[in-house]
């Protein structure tokens, strides 16, 4: 019997080989889709708020939490401005305070942002929880005085650098050719890849920055233009950030949260860093849902041209239904066979619709990375992968019973033989 | 006990003005096992109507039609089509042979909703029945003949114990008309199938020993002319 079904239905796929390509494509179109939605949302969520970081908060200017977390931790965005030296020593010196790294932005190298850092940064530092920075070897990391560089291996592979090339920062965070400095920098280290932001990062000393031809320092309030042989004094010097390690976890972090927050007026502690992220993926939420509505939409579009392609096969099909009834073939044998028909259509789909998702998926993370250098796990798990298949299977199967219950209703005698 | 035993058979159908139109009322037919019966019908005597209820495709209206001793007037419809499949070969003038199928496909098939698929025994019959050169061909690349012959050949796939036959040669010249019926005699002997014929072609009922005239048999033919 079901050898029968099955023959059944391979020799109408082949005959109506073009309606089924399509249907299977409208299929595969709509169970990827939705599996895409849904795996890259979720998977930029983990990457962008969920991944864990070695740092527990980031201290800036005053303003948005969540722009202090992109320009520092993701190297997006422009700085919210910058906060005085002292305020970096001080939270330094606390002795609740494990770590804590200055963070000086400003320029780019060719669209590749330079960071002014410390050397803290390659031997404290951990940009994924217990992950330090590893230089490649026959790299070192940059001398605080000298003009030095180390480089991420994003910038080290897009624009052929290594150690010993030598680069000169342009103004600005976007990248101008008119607006290049005069300094020029030597590559010292090149980072492993981190599949993090950090790949796409050119760190300099921080004493680089408060150099930097056409750089100038508020820390006072005046200000304040850094002469070559001459020591800035620290009351003049500023940064955009400082990354802050706490000992002692949650509740040194609503001491700061509480102090700089609530009380002071100069800083903002973007702490936790993930509530920052997650923040604006729930305020990204509205997409998503515009998102998952068009994937279901192309679901029951695909589901609708099921019905459509076999319900329209019906008519010219009478007499084929009745030749197997004759044959046999019970109703609800000839009912199985198109909603297996329907359903094998769906299933085939479906599966096709892997190789769509995993295409979307490809191209997105494809993008993300080029964008931001965060990278989008492409074989993640997700029920999803599980339940849209299936969905699928139950929908295009549902989508049969109409024109299957018109096959049911073949009247056998009238559709079979010429009457005597 | 005879193979088939009909008694006191009637069918009516409805007309669309919604009059009741008698197209069998047939008091008495029997067959018995190994037999043959040929019935010889002019267009509207209801012998493709008696065939189906015979072949419990149409459920008669009150009688009783008894195949191997089942009462197909009183099974439910799945029950019929489960007889249909295990005892009863069909074959007509127009073969019913699916197209989009090969001839070994369209044997298979009809194995498959009866005791199951038997290739070998599937592609036995249809190598009797010189076809084994074509057992891939699909309806529409074989000549008439070789149609009716895979019709034939899928009648018989399932061993059944009656095979009714419909203007089996309607579709042949007369000497194929012949030759085709002499398949099918041999085969249904070899097989030990008893074989119910209708046609109207003299010709052909003159090659059987038992042959009736349906109008004889069926009353309502004799007396309205019929209708099926």
């Amino acid at each position: 019997m079901i050898g029968g079904l099955l023959m059944i239905v391979r020799r109408s796929l082949r005959q109506h080989a073009l309606s089924t390509f399509v249907t299977v494509l409208s299929a595969a179109l709509g169970s990827g889709l939705v599996m895409a939605v849904f795996v890259v949302a979720e998977q930029s969520e983990r990457a962008f708020a969920g991944g864990p970081v070695g740092f527990d908060a980031v201290l800036g200017a005053r303003g948005s939490q969540l722009q202090l977390v992109l320009n520092t931790v993701f190297h997006l965005e422009t700085s919210p401005g910058n906060i005085p030296w002292s305020l970096y020593q001080e939270v330094k010196s606390d002795r609740r305070v494990d770590l804590a790294i200055p963070y000086a932005v400003g320029d780019n190298y060719r669209g590749y942002r330079i960071v002014g850092t410390t050397q803290e940064m390659f031997t404290e530092f951990e940009y994924q929880e217990g992950e330090k920075f590893e230089l490649r070897p026959g790299g070192e990391i940059f001398e605080p005085l000298l003009a030095d560089a180390v480089i991420g291996s994003t910038v080290a592979a897009d624009l052929g650098l290594r150690v010993g090339s030598e680069i000169q920062p342009f103004h600005g965070l976007q990248f101008d050719e008119s607006l290049q400095h005069n300094e020029v920098y030597r590559v010292v280290g090149v980072l492993k890849p981190t599949n993090s932001p950090s790949d796409r990062v050119v760190w300099i000393p921080i004493e680089g920055i408060f150099r930097m031809g056409g750089h100038v320092l508020r820390g006072t309030g005046e200000v304040y233009q850094a002469e070559s042989g001459v020591a800035i004094p620290d009351e003049h010097k500023e940064v955009s950030a400082v990354m802050l390690k706490f000992k002692g976890g949650n509740s040194t972090g609503m001491y700061f949260d509480n102090l700089i927050n609530r009380q002071g007026k100069v800083a903002t502690l973007a702490w936790p860093i993930g509530s920052s992220m997650a923040e604006l993926f729930d305020k990204l939420g509205w997409v998503n849902r515009i998102l998952s509505m068009v994937a279901y939409l192309v679901v029951a579009v695909a589901a609708g041209s099921i019905l459509a392609s076999l319900y329209n096969t019906m008519n010219e099909r009478r007499r084929e239904f009745a030749i197997l009834r004759a044959l046999g073939a019970r109703r609800s044998t000839v009912f199985s066979a198109i909603v297996l028909e329907a359903g094998t259509i769906a299933g085939l789909g479906a599966l096709l619709g892997f190789a769509f998702y995993f295409a979307v998926l490809a191209a997105a993370a494809g993008i993300v990375r080029e964008q931001t250098g965060v990278v989008i796990e492409q074989f993640a798990w997700h029920p999803v992968l599980l339940w849209t298949p299936l969905g699928m299977l139950l929908l295009g199967a549902l989508a049969g019973c109409l024109p299957a219950y018109k096959a049911y209703a073949t009247d056998v005698a009238s559709n079979l033989l010429p009457a005597s | 006990m005879a193979l088939l035993e009909i008694r006191d058979l009637k069918k009516a159908y409805r007309s669309p003005e919604g009059e009741l139109h008698s197209v069998l009322d047939v008091p008495e037919l029997d067959l018995g096992a190994n037999e043959e019966l040929a019935l010889r019908g002019a267009s509207g005597s209801g012998k493709t109507t008696l065939l189906n209820v015979i072949a419990g495709i149409l459920r008669p209206d009150s009688g009783r039609v008894l195949v191997g001793g089942a009462d197909i007037a009183g099974m439910s419809e799945s029950s019929r089509d489960a007889l249909r499949a295990r005892s009863i070969g069909y074959v007509c003038q127009t073969f019913n042979l699916l197209q989009g199928y090969s001839a070994l496909e369209n044997v298979l098939l009809g194995m498959m909703f009866g005791p199951g698929s038997d290739r070998a025994f599937a592609t036995k019959l249809l190598g009797e029945l010189g076809l084994s050169d074509r057992l891939n061909y699909r309806p529409g690349q074989l000549s008439v003949g070789q149609q009716q012959r895979v019709a034939l050949a899928r009648a018989l796939a399932n061993r059944p114990k009656l095979v009714l036959a419909d203007e089996p040669t309607g579709n042949l010249d007369p000497t194929r008309a012949q030759e085709a019926l002499d398949v099918i005699r041999r085969l249904c002997s070899e097989h030990g199938a008893s074989l119910l014929l209708v046609s109207h072609d003299q010709a052909i009922l003159d090659r059987f020993e038992r042959s009736v005239e349906l109008a004889e048999i069926n009353r309502a033919a004799s007396v309205a002319g019929g209708a099926a």
